[in-house]
């Protein structure tokens, strides 16, 4: 019960941040399709460290 | 039309038709492979099913009762070491020399259960006791409980150097990338100076995006000698990954297992520490040009940076393909939770009628995610060693 709702909490953290982090991505190749490249790599890494932090939260509420 | 165009155009026709048969194979696989084994009649048993599909095994199983032996090498203080092929296992219903096969992983009996190839009755779980919740063996009326073989959290009484599902599969990754890579190097050499042909001209895009987009970028000066290393790692986990998305080889979740993904994480590691210059050592421990109570702060902050980056490595990518796999598999359980567990035909229908696109949708999602995860490890690898390797000018 408790690591559904911990879950959830965390997961909604993660979703908002990777969210904005593909919004921004979105407007930013608007404004500057010539460096979609550069772009596209910043905001694979974001979104990997963010999604990393939303695992350990996934891994701590399997353990508990 | 020309005739090479004709040619073509029903060769891209009959791929792709492949292609799609394969694809709409592959949940309809899964769900085989899910009902196979135990019949699945609880949501325990179903939950059961799912866990063990995602873990390692001792025996690759295809369909049904076939499945493909492989050996298995296990060592005792006392007794000395085993040697024996899965099928005399018989899929659990014999022990062999006090081992048995429980859930596909191999088990040892402890007591004094005989040695040879014997008959078993049964397994179960001990509810009260010195073994509460362990597994048991059933022998000729006595019961003697099991002993797993050792992982991370918990130590076990023999040593298993099986030949695994996941080491099965990784040789065959280690084949598949010995194959693609010698013949992709042998054309390169025969057709210097030519543009590529063939399975080169697949490849030679590939390897230039993680030379150009990976290494160069983050690695800097330096990055023909981290090449050969990122690109492995690469080409080793992306394969991996998408083997573990085809059905009927086992769909072995090798990079979803920690052991692999932590081994492949402390490479990266050892190898940053190995090659790291003074300037990361200095800007990591004693930060130049801030206060000397910020230096300490930092020092410590940076300490624990440096250990939790290649936890993450390892966590990112085993969690990600092992929830890919879980994924696909609560979809197949659609079937099960429709059906009641096996209660109701109609509704067991209906149930396939919905998971089968879904599971569709989860599968081609997985192979985007098994890029990304392959792409993501060798950035990440190329990141850590680019900044270990830097030599800071701005004092």
């Amino acid at each position: 019960m408790y690591t559904a709702i911990g879950m959830g909490l965390a997961v909604i953290g993660v979703g908002l941040g990777i969210g904005m982090i593909g919004g921004r991505a979105a407007e930013a190749v608007a404004r500057q399709p010539e460096a979609t490249g550069d772009i596209r790599t910043t905001m694979i890494i974001s979104a990997a460290l963010i999604e990393g932090v939303g695992i350990i939260a996934l891994i701590l509420s399997f353990i508990s | 039309m020309p005739v090479s165009k004709q040619i073509l155009y029903k060769l891209r026709f009959w791929s792709s038709s492949l292609c799609m048969a394969i694809l709409f194979v592959l949940p309809m696989a899964v769900a085989s492979a899910a009902s196979g084994g135990d019949g699945i009649s609880t949501k325990e048993g179903y939950i059961e099913s799912v866990l063990h599909h995602v873990q390692n095994s001792n025996e690759i199983h295809l369909v049904g009762d076939f499945s493909v032996p492989l050996p298995i090498i296990a060592y005792h203080a006392e007794d000395g070491f085993l040697f024996a092929m899965s099928s005399s296992f018989d899929h659990g219903h014999k022990a062999v020399d006090g081992y048995v096969l429980y859930h596909g992983r191999i088990h040892r009996a402890l007591g004094d259960f005989p040695k040879g190839t014997v008959e078993i009755d049964s397994f179960g779980h001990y509810h009260e006791g010195d073994y509460a919740d362990q597994p048991f063996v059933d022998y000729a009326g006595t019961t003697y409980p099991l002993d797993a073989p050792g992982t991370f959290m918990e130590s076990s009484s023999f040593y298993d150097f099986s030949i695994t599902k996941n080491v099965a599969t990784m040789l065959l990754a280690v084949i598949l990338m010995f194959w693609l890579f010698g013949s992709v190097a042998k054309s390169m050499k025969l057709r210097e100076g030519q543009a590529p042909k063939g399975v080169q001209s697949f490849m030679e895009p590939l390897v230039i995006f993680i030379r150009d987009d990976i290494a160069k970028p983050f690695i800097g000066d330096q990055h023909e000698r981290y090449l050969p290393f990122i690109m492995s790692l690469f080409f080793f986990i992306l394969i991996l990954n998408l083997l573990g998305l085809v059905p009927f080889i086992g769909s072995a979740n090798v990079t979803g297992n920690a052991g692999t993904t932590l081994a492949l994480a402390l490479f990266t590691f050892v190898i940053m520490i190995g090659v790291s210059k003074k300037d990361f050592w200095s800007h990591m421990l004693w930060m130049p040009g801030v206060p000397i109570l910020v230096k300490l702060i930092l020092a410590v902050i940076e300490l624990i940076s440096l250990i939790i980056k290649p936890v993450t490595l390892f966590i990112r990518l085993g969690a990600n393909i092992t929830a890919g796999h879980i994924a696909i598999l609560a979809m197949v359980g659609l079937i099960f939770i429709f059906s009641g567990f096996g209660e109701s035909l109609s509704g067991g229908v209906v149930g396939a009628l919905i998971s089968v696109p879904f599971t569709f949708a989860m599968n081609l999602l997985e192979i985007f995610v098994a890029v990304l995860q392959a792409f993501i490890f060798a950035l990440l690898s190329a990141m850590y060693i680019g900044q270990a390797v830097e030599v800071s000018a701005d004092h």
